[in-house]
């Protein structure tokens, strides 16, 4: 559905996108993971056919973006970042320009409406200025206009920015159904949300794709590492730090520093700990045998996942 | 042709619904109207509309990147220019379809004033081929500035750079033979050939007449000109064009 072949883009001679190639097929739903500046604005403005590529090419539905460029436009609902809204129409007038601009015939675009404002849930607002909605629900407007035309594919730029918690979990549950009939394309920097509502994750940082696969995959591919976090009593801490440092293996040790942690600890004078350790050597086994052996009170030993955080931070910081 | 119907419907529309177009149209009215009163409430004035023709060359000016400024401005400070330009519709249909409901906007105010008219007919005897060749004049003079205007307000998403430019380049146009009288040779020909508005000795009172030179003289003396034509519809296409490119232009920015 979108194809984007080594897109490179400069800013004069600022690159902003660097050799990015990926493809997202039929019935995908794909989250676009980077910092501020990474370049997920860029690429996707180049897929909707708002900036042209510098090199390289994309087609969406199988048209080129820039030789075909009203054709793959045709197929596309986008939502930029900041919500592009008329504040002085009301959410009927916009939608019914939003489909006509975009090719609708009248009745077409009469009998399409209520369906979506019913889809996206504005029931209340319909004859609404749009001016005067909160953001949540200009943002549902947002979404509307995008879906309108029903596109094939949907690119949809930080879609959950701005808006209030509440609001945030109901636009993800919307986004999640419209997964179910659409081919996405989300951009984000909060990375719960990705890992929540898309099945494959593209990271970029710096202009690259540096990661292309599932968020659970990620953690164990990336950096093949473990964490586990270690409960020890009777023993100061760096005496035992020390110790643990000695097995193989063993890419880190210190204090656990997380407020919640330490008070816990405190309550119950015991030291926390994190380890980190290469994947797939029994270093739990290890470590457990080491405590016990030296007779040290052994409080609790717990495997961590990596968050997506710390994956992102990984990938973004060492590349 | 069909996209351009809807984004000119859609800024009718959106004209009307604000109070904008209406204040501009009272301003209009206002000033014409004075011009027009005072040109001929003379013992033995003649019965033209120059007088009126004076005051909207004079006033549009301002009026008209007044219109425009928010035509494109607006949507890229709303972000919806981004929206619209990834919509299977051409830079040029949007451009055209913002201009023509300018135009109209301004033919409706136009049309309104033909009052001036209907009272010179009862009061007097105007020469009906001159009076129509203003009035021809007028319109065309009208869709350029307009023309201006809209290429103003697509430099900036600031509605008042926009407003400013407009006039600026409108005031420059229509002083530019106030230069030309200054200077010898080529210069000073193309000078005046540039001279869009009426000149500003229209604010001789005492004439109250269009200027003399500059392509719209011509058009207030009852003259029709082809030249003075193809000057303005030169004018109007080129400064539309401009404003097709500077949307054109993110694409090789």
């Amino acid at each position: 559905m979108i194809r984007v072949e080594h897109m490179y883009k400069n800013y004069g001679p600022y690159p902003a996108v660097i050799d990015v190639s990926f493809e997202v097929l039929k019935g995908e739903i794909v989250g676009f993971l980077g910092p501020n500046g990474a370049g997920k604005t860029t690429t996707m403005r180049s897929i909707t056919g708002y900036l042209p590529p510098t090199s390289g090419n994309i087609t969406v539905s199988g048209f080129d973006t820039v030789k075909y460029s009203l054709e793959a436009r045709k197929h596309i609902g986008y939502l930029p970042e900041t919500v592009p809204l008329y504040l002085d129409m009301t959410v009927t007038d916009y939608l019914t320009f939003m489909g006509r601009i975009r090719g609708m015939s009248r009745k077409w675009v009469e009998e399409r409406i209520p369906k979506v404002i019913d889809h996206v849930k504005l029931g209340d607002y319909r004859n609404t200025l749009v001016g005067k909605l909160s953001k949540g629900y200009r943002q549902r407007t947002g979404i509307a206009q995008a879906i309108l035309h029903e596109p094939d594919v949907l690119v949809m730029d930080e879609p959950t920015i701005g808006i209030d918690p509440i609001q945030v979990v109901e636009t993800r549950e919307l986004i999640s159904q419209l997964g179910e009939s659409h081919t996405l394309l989300i951009s984000s920097h909060i990375l719960p949300e990705v890992s929540t509502i898309c099945p494959r994750v593209l990271v970029i940082s710096d202009g690259r794709i540096v990661a292309d696969d599932k968020p659970s995959n990620l953690s164990q591919r990336l950096s093949g590492n473990e964490r586990i976090e270690l409960g020890v009593s009777g023993i100061d801490p760096k005496t035992l730090i020390s110790a643990i440092r000695k097995i193989e293996n063993i890419i880190d040790v210190r204090s656990d520093t997380r407020a919640e942690k330490l008070d816990q600890a405190s309550k119950e004078n015991y030291h926390p700990i994190i380890v980190d350790t290469k994947s797939n050597n029994n270093s739990s086994e290890k470590i457990s045998k080491l405590v016990v052996d030296n007779g040290w009170g052994l409080r609790n030993i717990t495997p961590l996942p990596m968050t997506l955080e710390e994956i992102f931070l990984q990938l973004t910081q060492t590349k | 042709m069909k996209n351009i119907f809807i984004i000119l419907s859609k800024e009718l529309k959106t004209y009307f619904a604000s109070p904008m177009a209406y204040i501009v149209a009272a301003a209009y009215l206002a000033i014409t109207g004075f011009f027009f009163v005072a040109s001929v409430s003379d013992a033995f004035s003649e019965a033209s509309i120059r007088g009126y023709l004076a005051g909207a060359t004079f006033f549009m000016i301002f009026m008209s990147p007044a219109i425009t400024m928010r035509l494109i401005a607006e949507e890229q400070k709303l972000g919806t220019l981004e929206l619209l330009l990834t919509s299977p519709i051409k830079e040029a249909e949007v451009v055209i379809g913002k201009f023509l409901a300018a135009f109209i906007t301004v033919i409706i105010m136009i049309i309104l004033s033909m009052y001036f008219v209907i009272i010179l007919y009862i009061f007097g005897d105007p020469d009906t081929g001159p009076l129509f060749n203003g009035l021809l004049g007028l319109l065309l003079y009208a869709s350029s500035t307009l023309a201006i205007g809209l290429f103003a307000s697509a430099l900036s998403p600031n509605q008042i750079v926009g407003l400013v430019v407009g006039s600026g380049i409108l005031t420059a146009l229509t002083i530019v033979d106030f230069v030309a009288s200054r200077i010898q040779g080529i210069g000073s020909d193309i000078l005046s050939f540039m001279q869009l508005g009426a000149s500003f000795s229209v604010f001789d009172l005492g004439a109250l007449g269009v200027a003399e030179s500059g392509h719209f003289a011509d058009f207030a003396r009852g003259i029709f000109s082809v030249t003075d034509v193809v000057f303005y519809i030169s004018i109007t296409i080129i400064f539309l064009l401009l404003t097709v490119i500077i949307l054109e232009s993110r694409r090789w920015r």
